[in-house]
C-alpha cells in the first residue's frame, strides 16, 4: 500500500510535510481528539496509587501485585501526572491551541479595524427579513435606522441605498482571551515549579523554626531555586489547641486546630503574635506557612547507670491511625557504658485488649507510652544523617530480664528502672505541628489568568454577534424599506423581534400580516414582488 | 439514628419529597402514556380522536406539575431545616450535597416547566429527583454534625454552591441531550408519534442542551478555580491531583470537548450530544464513585 501511494502521488517535500503536520495539529478535529486523550490519560492517576501522594501505598501495591506492579512502574502509572506521555498529551494540546489561536488573533485584529460587510443583494435570503413602506425619503429612513443601530451599539456602515451593521465583536475577543489565558495558567504553573519550593517541618510546642535548608524534614524545589532565595523568617509555635468531636455523631472527628505562634520576618524585624489555622496560613513576604498536620511528642528523660542525663526533651512520634496511635524512637547515643534506644508507642487514649495496646480517641484523655529497650556499644559519630523515626538495630541487643524481653508501660510522671541500671522517665507530653513552608511565585499569574479565562469564557458564550441590514429604495411617496438580519452564534434568540423593531425605527409600517415569511413563500424567496406589494398597499 | 427537633423534621421532609416526586413521576408517565395514540400523523385517526383525549393528556401533565411543586416545597423545607439543625450551610457531606444539588435541579426545572412551558422536562426530571432524593435518604444519609476545620471557610459556601448549580445544569443539559438523541432518531426514521411528537424538535432540544451547558461550563470552571484557591488556603497547594480534583478536570475537559464539537463540522448533533452524556457520567462518577471507592482529601462523604 505504501509503495502504491508513493508511486501515485508526488512525494511531499520536507517543508510540505511539516506544513501538512502543522495543519493537522492545529485543526479542531485534532484538538478534540487531544482533549479526549487528556481526559482519558488523567483517569489512571485517580485510581492507581500515586508516588507523590502516597509512596507507601505504591510499594504495597507493587508487593501485592508482583507481575502488574513492575509493568505499571515502567509505564509511569505510579506518577501519571509527571510522566512523559501525560506531558506529551497536554503539551501537544497547548501547541495545537497556540497554533489555532495565533492566526485567529491576527484575523480578529484585522476585523476590528474592518467595516461591517456590504449589504447583500437579497435581504430576503437572510434567516430573518421583513419589508415595509416608510413615509420618509430613503435618505432620512436610513438616517433613522442608523441612529437606532448606533444607539444599540452596532458598528454601522452606510452605503448608497443601505446600512449594514454588526455587533458582538467581544465574542471572539472573549474566545481568544480564554485560550490565551489558559497558556498563561500553564506558564504560571511552570514558573512556580521552576522557582518555587516546598518543605515541611515538625515543630513541637515551645520550639521554633527558622527558615533555612538544614531545618527542614523534607524539602523539594524547582530547578532554578537557590537556597539564598529562602526568606530569613522565624516562627515560634507556643501552643497548639486541638479539639475533637465527643458527641455520638462523627465521634473523634477534628473540630478545632489552632496554633498560637509568633513570627518574625527577618533578623531585627518585629516579632508579631498570631494564630495559624487550617484555612488561615501565615503569610511572610512571598512565603506561606500552612498548618498541615499534628501529633504527639512525649517529653522524656533518659539517665544512664551513673545517673547522668543522657537525653532529655520532647521526641516527635508519628501518628499511625486516626486515633493517633503514635510510633517513635527515643535515642540516647551519649549514654555510657552503653548507648541506649527505646522503641515506643504513644497512645493518647490508651486501651489494652485482644488487639494489644491501641488508642481509641485522638485526644489525650488517658495518655500512656509502651516501650521496649535496646542497648549497644557506643558508636563513632559519623555525621551521616539518620532517620529519627526508626532504629538501626545493627550492633544493638534488646534488654531482657530473666531471659524475658523487657516491655513496660508509662503514664506521665512515671519512671522505669531498666535491668542495666539506667532509667527512662515520661515527664510529660506535648503536641507537635507540621508546618509546610512554600513559595509559589507563579501563583498570582496563575490565578490572575484563571480570572481572565473565566471572564473570557463568559464573553465567548454569552455575547452573541448579530448582523443587521437596512435598504431603502425611493418609492412613489416615501421609500420602500427592506430589513434583514442574521445571527453568527448558536442559540441566539430575538432576531425576529429586533428586525421588526429596526424596521419600525426606520419608519416602515409593520409587516402586512403576522408570520409573514411563512405565509408568503413567494415573497420570502424574491424581495421584488413583496416590495411591490408593500408599495401598492401604501398607495391605495 | 438518633434525631431530634429540626434534624428529625428535615429528614421527614426529605423522605416525603422523594415520595411526592415519585408520584409526580407517575403522573408525568401517565401524561406520556396517554399521549401514545395522539398525533400519530394519521389525519383520519387524529380527527376522530375526541378533544377529551387531549385534555386528559394535559390533565395528567397539570397534576404532575402540581405534585412536583409540592415536592419542591417539602424538599426546600428539608434543606432549610437541615441547615437550622446543623447551624451552618447544609452541604458538608454527601447527603447534604445531593439534597442541595437536587433542590437546584427542582427549582430550575419547575421554573422552565411553568414559565417557559417546557412540560416535557417533567418526566425525566422527576425521575432524576426521585432517584437522587431516594438515594440520599436511603444510602447517603448521615446525622447532623459540625464541620471539620478544613471546611471552615468562606469558600465552603462559594465552591459548593457553584458546584451544585453547575451540577444541576449539567443534569438538565444531559436530559435534553438524551431526549435529543431519542427524538432525532425518531425524526430520521419517520416514527414520530405519541408524546415524542409533542416534545420540541431535535433542533430545539439541541439548542436547549447547548444553553444549559454554555451556562454551566463557565460556572464549573469557576467551581474548579474556587476549589483550587481554597485548596491553596487549606492544604497549601492549589492543585495536587487529588482524585476529586482529577475528575473535576476530566469533567471540565469533556465539556470543553462538547463545546468544541458543537462548532466543528462532522461533530455537531449526535456526537456532541454523546459527549454531553459522557460529561454528566464523569460528573456523577466523580461524585458517587470517587466519594465511595477512592480515599482522598475530599473524603467528606461521612458514610
Amino acid at each position: 500500500m505504501a509503495k502504491n501511494t508513493t508511486e501515485d502521488a508526488a512525494p511531499l517535500t520536507p517543508r510540505e510535510s511539516l506544513r501538512f503536520l502543522w495543519t493537522q495539529l492545529t485543526s479542531m478535529r485534532t484538538a478534540l481528539v487531544l482533549l479526549f486523550a487528556l481526559a482519558i490519560a488523567a483517569v489512571p492517576g485517580s485510581l492507581i496509587p500515586q508516588r507523590p501522594v502516597n509512596p507507601v501505598k505504591v510499594s504495597d501495591f507493587i508487593r501485592d501485585n508482583p507481575t502488574l506492579g513492575p509493568i505499571y512502574d515502567t509505564l509511569g502509572l505510579f506518577d501519571v501526572y509527571a510522566s512523559p506521555w501525560f506531558a506529551a498529551v497536554y503539551l501537544l494540546l497547548f501547541l495545537s491551541l497556540i497554533g489555532c489561536i495565533v492566526p485567529r488573533i491576527a484575523t480578529y485584529a484585522r476585523s476590528l479595524r474592518a467595516q461591517p460587510p456590504r449589504t447583500p443583494k437579497r435581504l430576503s435570503r437572510l434567516p430573518e427579513s421583513t419589508t415595509g413602506l416608510s413615509a420618509l425619503p430613503a435618505g432620512e429612513t436610513l438616517d433613522a435606522a442608523e441612529a437606532w443601530l448606533r444607539k444599540r451599539r452596532y458598528r454601522v456602515r452606510r452605503q448608497d441605498d443601505s446600512v449594514s451593521a454588526e455587533r458582538g465583536y467581544l465574542r471572539e475577543f472573549g474566545n481568544l482571551l480564554f485560550h490565551v489565558s489558559l497558556v498563561f495558567v500553564l506558564a504560571g504553573v511552570a514558573w512556580s515549579t521552576l522557582f518555587g519550593y516546598k518543605g515541611s517541618v515538625i515543630v513541637v510546642e515551645g520550639q521554633a523554626f527558622s527558615n533555612n535548608l538544614s531545618q527542614y524534614d523534607d524539602f523539594s524545589a524547582g530547578g532554578s531555586f537557590r537556597p539564598a532565595d529562602l526568606a530569613p523568617f522565624t516562627v515560634w509555635v507556643d501552643k497548639f489547641d486541638a479539639k475533637f468531636e465527643t458527641g455520638p455523631v462523627q465521634r473523634g472527628a477534628a473540630r478545632v486546630f489552632t496554633a498560637h505562634v509568633r513570627s518574625q520576618e527577618g533578623p531585627g524585624a518585629a516579632v508579631v503574635p498570631g494564630t495559624l489555622e487550617v484555612n488561615h496560613p501565615l503569610s511572610l513576604g512571598d512565603t506561606a506557612v500552612h498548618l498541615i498536620g499534628h501529633g504527639y511528642a512525649p517529653v522524656v528523660e533518659v539517665k544512664d547507670p551513673q545517673g547522668h542525663v543522657a537525653f532529655s526533651g520532647p521526641v516527635a512520634f508519628l501518628p499511625q491511625d486516626g486515633n493517633f496511635t503514635s510510633m517513635g524512637v527515643i535515642k540516647a547515643p551519649d549514654a555510657r557504658p552503653q548507648r541506649l534506644a527505646f522503641e515506643c508507642f504513644f497512645l493518647p487514649t490508651a486501651v489494652v485488649n485482644q488487639q494489644g495496646p491501641h488508642s481509641i480517641f485522638p485526644d489525650a484523655l488517658e495518655p500512656q507510652m509502651f516501650c521496649n529497650a535496646w542497648s549497644g556499644p557506643p558508636r563513632q559519630e559519623t555525621g551521616r544523617p539518620e532517620n529519627v523515626y526508626s532504629l538501626d538495630k545493627t550492633g544493638m541487643t534488646q534488654l531482657t530480664r530473666d531471659g524475658k524481653i523487657v516491655n513496660f508501660r508509662l503514664s506521665p510522671g512515671q519512671a522505669v528502672d531498666l535491668p542495666n541500671g539506667s532509667t527512662l522517665t515520661l515527664l510529660d507530653w506535648r503536641r507537635w505541628t507540621k508546618l509546610q513552608v512554600s513559595s509559589t511565585p507563579g501563583l498570582p499569574l496563575t490565578f490572575g489568568s484563571i480570572v481572565a479565562a473565566v471572564a473570557g469564557l463568559c464573553l465567548s458564550l454569552f455575547v452573541r454577534p448579530r448582523r443587521l441590514f437596512v435598504r431603502a429604495v425611493p418609492g412613489e411617496s416615501g421609500s420602500a424599506v427592506e430589513v434583514g438580519g442574521l445571527d453568527r452564534a448558536d442559540a441566539r434568540t430575538g432576531l425576529d423581534e429586533e428586525v421588526a423593531e429596526l424596521a419600525a425605527a426606520a419608519g416602515a409600517a409593520p409587516p402586512p400580516a403576522p408570520g409573514e415569511q411563512e405565509s408568503d413563500p413567494a415573497g420570502a424567496r424574491d424581495p421584488e414582488p413583496a416590495q411591490a406589494r408593500s408599495t401598492r398597499k401604501g398607495t391605495p | 439514628m438518633t434525631l431530634t427537633g429540626a434534624g428529625y423534621y428535615s429528614f421527614v421532609a426529605m423522605v416525603t419529597s422523594a415520595v411526592i416526586y415519585l408520584v409526580a413521576f407517575a403522573a408525568f408517565s401517565a401524561e406520556w402514556a396517554s399521549a401514545r395514540n395522539l398525533d400519530d400523523g394519521n389525519p383520519v385517526t387524529d380527527l376522530t380522536r375526541s378533544e377529551t383525549d387531549r385534555l386528559r393528556v394535559d390533565k395528567f401533565g397539570r397534576i404532575g406539575v402540581a405534585l412536583a411543586t409540592i415536592g419542591l416545597l417539602t424538599h426546600l423545607a428539608g434543606v432549610v431545616l437541615r441547615g437550622i439543625a446543623a447551624q451552618r450551610a447544609p452541604w458538608g457531606n454527601m447527603y447534604e450535597f445531593v439534597t442541595t444539588a437536587m433542590l437546584f435541579v427542582a427549582i430550575g426545572a419547575l421554573v422552565l416547566l411553568t414559565a417557559k412551558g417546557m412540560r416535557w422536562l417533567g418526566l425525566p426530571v422527576t425521575l432524576l429527583l426521585t432517584v437522587g432524593q431516594g438515594l440520599a435518604v436511603t444510602v447517603f444519609y448521615v446525622d447532623v454534625a459540625p464541620l471539620v476545620p478544613a471546611l471552615h471557610s468562606v469558600w465552603f459556601v462559594v465552591h459548593i454552591v457553584a458546584a451544585s448549580i453547575s451540577g444541576a445544569l449539567f443534569n438538565l443539559g444531559a436530559i435534553a441531550s438524551i431526549l435529543f438523541l431519542i427524538r432525532g432518531r425518531a425524526e430520521r426514521r419517520g416514527t414520530l408519534h405519541g408524546y415524542l411528537a409533542r416534545i420540541p424538535s431535535a433542533q430545539a432540544l439541541d439548542r436547549f442542551a447547548y444553553r444549559a451547558h454554555a451556562f454551566a461550563f463557565p460556572l464549573w470552571t469557576f467551581t474548579i478555580a474556587a476549589g483550587s484557591i481554597w485548596a491553596e488556603f487549606a492544604w497549601g497547594r492549589y492543585w495536587g491531583w487529588d482524585p476529586k480534583e482529577t475528575w473535576s478536570l476530566i469533567t471540565w475537559v469533556v465539556y470543553a470537548a462538547y463545546l468544541h464539537a458543537r462548532s466543528t463540522a462532522g461533530w455537531r448533533g449526535r456526537p456532541a450530544a454523546i459527549l454531553a452524556i459522557i460529561g454528566v457520567i464523569t460528573f456523577w462518577f466523580n461524585f458517587v464513585g470517587i466519594n465511595l471507592l477512592v480515599s482522598g482529601l475530599h473524603s467528606y462523604a461521612g458514610i
